[in-house]
């Protein structure tokens, strides 16, 4: 015969190997990401809340950036009312980062699970850069 | 949006014949000849509007600068100002002309004022150096030529940049004829480390346009822009809209020049002679 054995043998280590990244992650859960919320500023807020409910700033909080920055630069409108009512400055550094300080451990720590890595902080000052510098 | 190179280059070149052979190298206002002539700035120019129907109809701001220049006379003057915006800014200072990256600065008469250093009657003024930043035009060329529209003229009249939107290719500065557009060759950080900085304002990357923002992001909370806030008596602000406005008034009894007016780019920055 053509070596039928041999080539079974062959086939069965190549498919194992095919299918590596499958198996292996088998019973090893990722760890989901568990963005910290833990800053001198949350921490002194009575009620931990966000620029707009939790689940519009995680699925959404691309967008909200988005339209703040071309509200501030392109129209010059640099207040946002949120769906509370209330007023906030539309900055990335000095409001999302003031509450949310913890970059590394809040957005990053997401980020990096996601495996986005926004281009951002070439320009805009980390909380750690406006504290001690570039 | 598409725009091949032939019709860049057949707007590039209107741009520069917008005016030409119209008035002369440069422009001396008489004190108060802007009062006469302000619907022809706002670019509705209709000999018979009237004054109220102007008002109605223009802009209600148009930001506006007048540069004191016999203040400028000593040099501690200009690196007060210059270190007050750029610091503002976090603008880099590379210490080497080819990297130069700058939002005001000085020069030489001649170099201000092309081609009319010989006809200015007041030789006086010509050892003086200029205070020179973006001239914030009504009709900017800059604006026209940009691809993204990254740079664009607001309502009030700043010509303004969306850094988000820049991609670099530089034809805003070969479209401003008063060089006020530098090109970050290198990443801005580099010699920002270690130097006082303005830890509020982002800075800005290789590959990115930069130029005078007239402060947008103080002026909107109604403070002065930096440069004027450090030499109040030689730099003020106000609105060109307004006929009692601060810039008005001064305009009203001063004599003024601006940057090349025979382009038609109708400057927003006043040199008081
Ligand atoms: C006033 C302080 C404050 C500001 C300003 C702020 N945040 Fe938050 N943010 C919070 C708090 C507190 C939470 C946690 C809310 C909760 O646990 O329900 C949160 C939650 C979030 C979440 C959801 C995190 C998760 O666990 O899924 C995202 C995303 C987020 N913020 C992004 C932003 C962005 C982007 C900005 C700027 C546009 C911003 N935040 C501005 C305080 C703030
Ligand atoms: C709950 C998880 C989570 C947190 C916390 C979070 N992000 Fe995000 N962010 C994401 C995900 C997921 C995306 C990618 C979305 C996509 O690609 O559609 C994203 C995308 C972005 C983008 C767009 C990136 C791009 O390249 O277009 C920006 C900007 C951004 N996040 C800013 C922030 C900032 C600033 C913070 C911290 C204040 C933050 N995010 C916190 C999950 C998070
Ligand atoms: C090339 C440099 C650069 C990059 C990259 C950049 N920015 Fe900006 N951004 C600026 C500058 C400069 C301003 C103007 C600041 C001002 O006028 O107050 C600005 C303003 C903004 C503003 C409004 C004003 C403020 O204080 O925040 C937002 C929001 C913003 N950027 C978001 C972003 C986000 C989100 C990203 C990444 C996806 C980003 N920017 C990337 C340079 C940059």
């Amino acid at each position: 015969m053509y070596d039928a054995n041999k080539i079974l043998i062959g086939l069965a280590i190549f498919l194992g190997l095919m299918t590596y990244p499958v198996w292996s992650g088998l019973g090893r859960a990722v760890q989901a990401p568990k963005p910290e919320i833990d800053t001198p500023i949350i921490q002194k807020m009575p009620e931990k809340k966000c620029v707009e409910n939790t689940h519009f700033m995680k699925t959404t909080h691309m967008q909200l950036i988005n339209e703040w920055r071309d509200d501030a630069l392109r129209k010059g409108e640099r207040e946002y009312t949120n769906a509370r009512g209330e007023k906030v400055l539309m900055s990335l550094q000095l409001t999302c980062m003031n509450c949310h300080s913890n970059k590394d451990k809040f957005c990053d720590s997401c980020h990096n699970y996601a495996g986005v890595n926004p281009y951002c902080w070439d320009c805009h000052l980390t909380p750690k850069q406006m504290k001690e510098g570039i | 949006m598409s725009m091949d190179r032939r019709e860049f280059i057949k707007i590039a070149g209107l741009t520069s014949l917008v005016g030409a052979g119209a008035s002369g190298a440069f422009q001396l206002l008489e004190p108060g000849v802007l009062d006469a002539a302000t619907h022809e700035e706002h670019g509705h120019g209709d000999a018979a509007h009237g004054q109220a129907e102007e008002q109605a109809s223009g802009p209600k701001v148009r930001w506006a600068m007048t540069v004191d220049v016999r203040k400028c006379e000593d040099p501690e003057v200009v690196k007060r100002i210059v270190t007050a915006c750029h610091t503002a800014h976090n603008v880099p200072d590379f210490g080497n002309p080819k990297d130069e990256v700058k939002w005001i600065w000085a020069d030489t008469y001649e170099h201000a004022f092309t081609d009319s250093a010989n006809e200015f009657m007041d030789k006086s003024i010509e050892h003086l150096p200029f205070l020179l930043l973006c001239n914030h035009c009504d009709d900017p060329p800059c604006v026209r030529v940009c691809p993204t529209k990254a740079t664009f003229k607001r309502p009030d009249g700043v010509v303004a940049m969306d850094y988000h939107r820049c991609i670099g290719c530089r034809f805003c500065m070969a479209g401003c004829p008063y060089g006020s557009r530098s090109f970050n060759w290198r990443d801005p950080r580099t010699v920002l480390e270690g130097k006082p900085y303005n830890p509020n304002f982002p800075t800005r990357m290789r590959g990115v346009v930069e130029k005078c923002n007239f402060c947008v992001e103080r002026i909107w909370k109604g403070l002065q822009p930096a440069c004027v806030e450090a030499a109040p008596d030689v730099l003020t602000f106000g609105n060109l809209a307004d006929p009692d406005s601060n810039v008005r008034q001064i305009l009203r009894v001063r004599v003024s020049m601006r940057r090349k007016p025979e382009l038609g780019t109708k400057p927003s920055v006043f040199y008081l002679v």
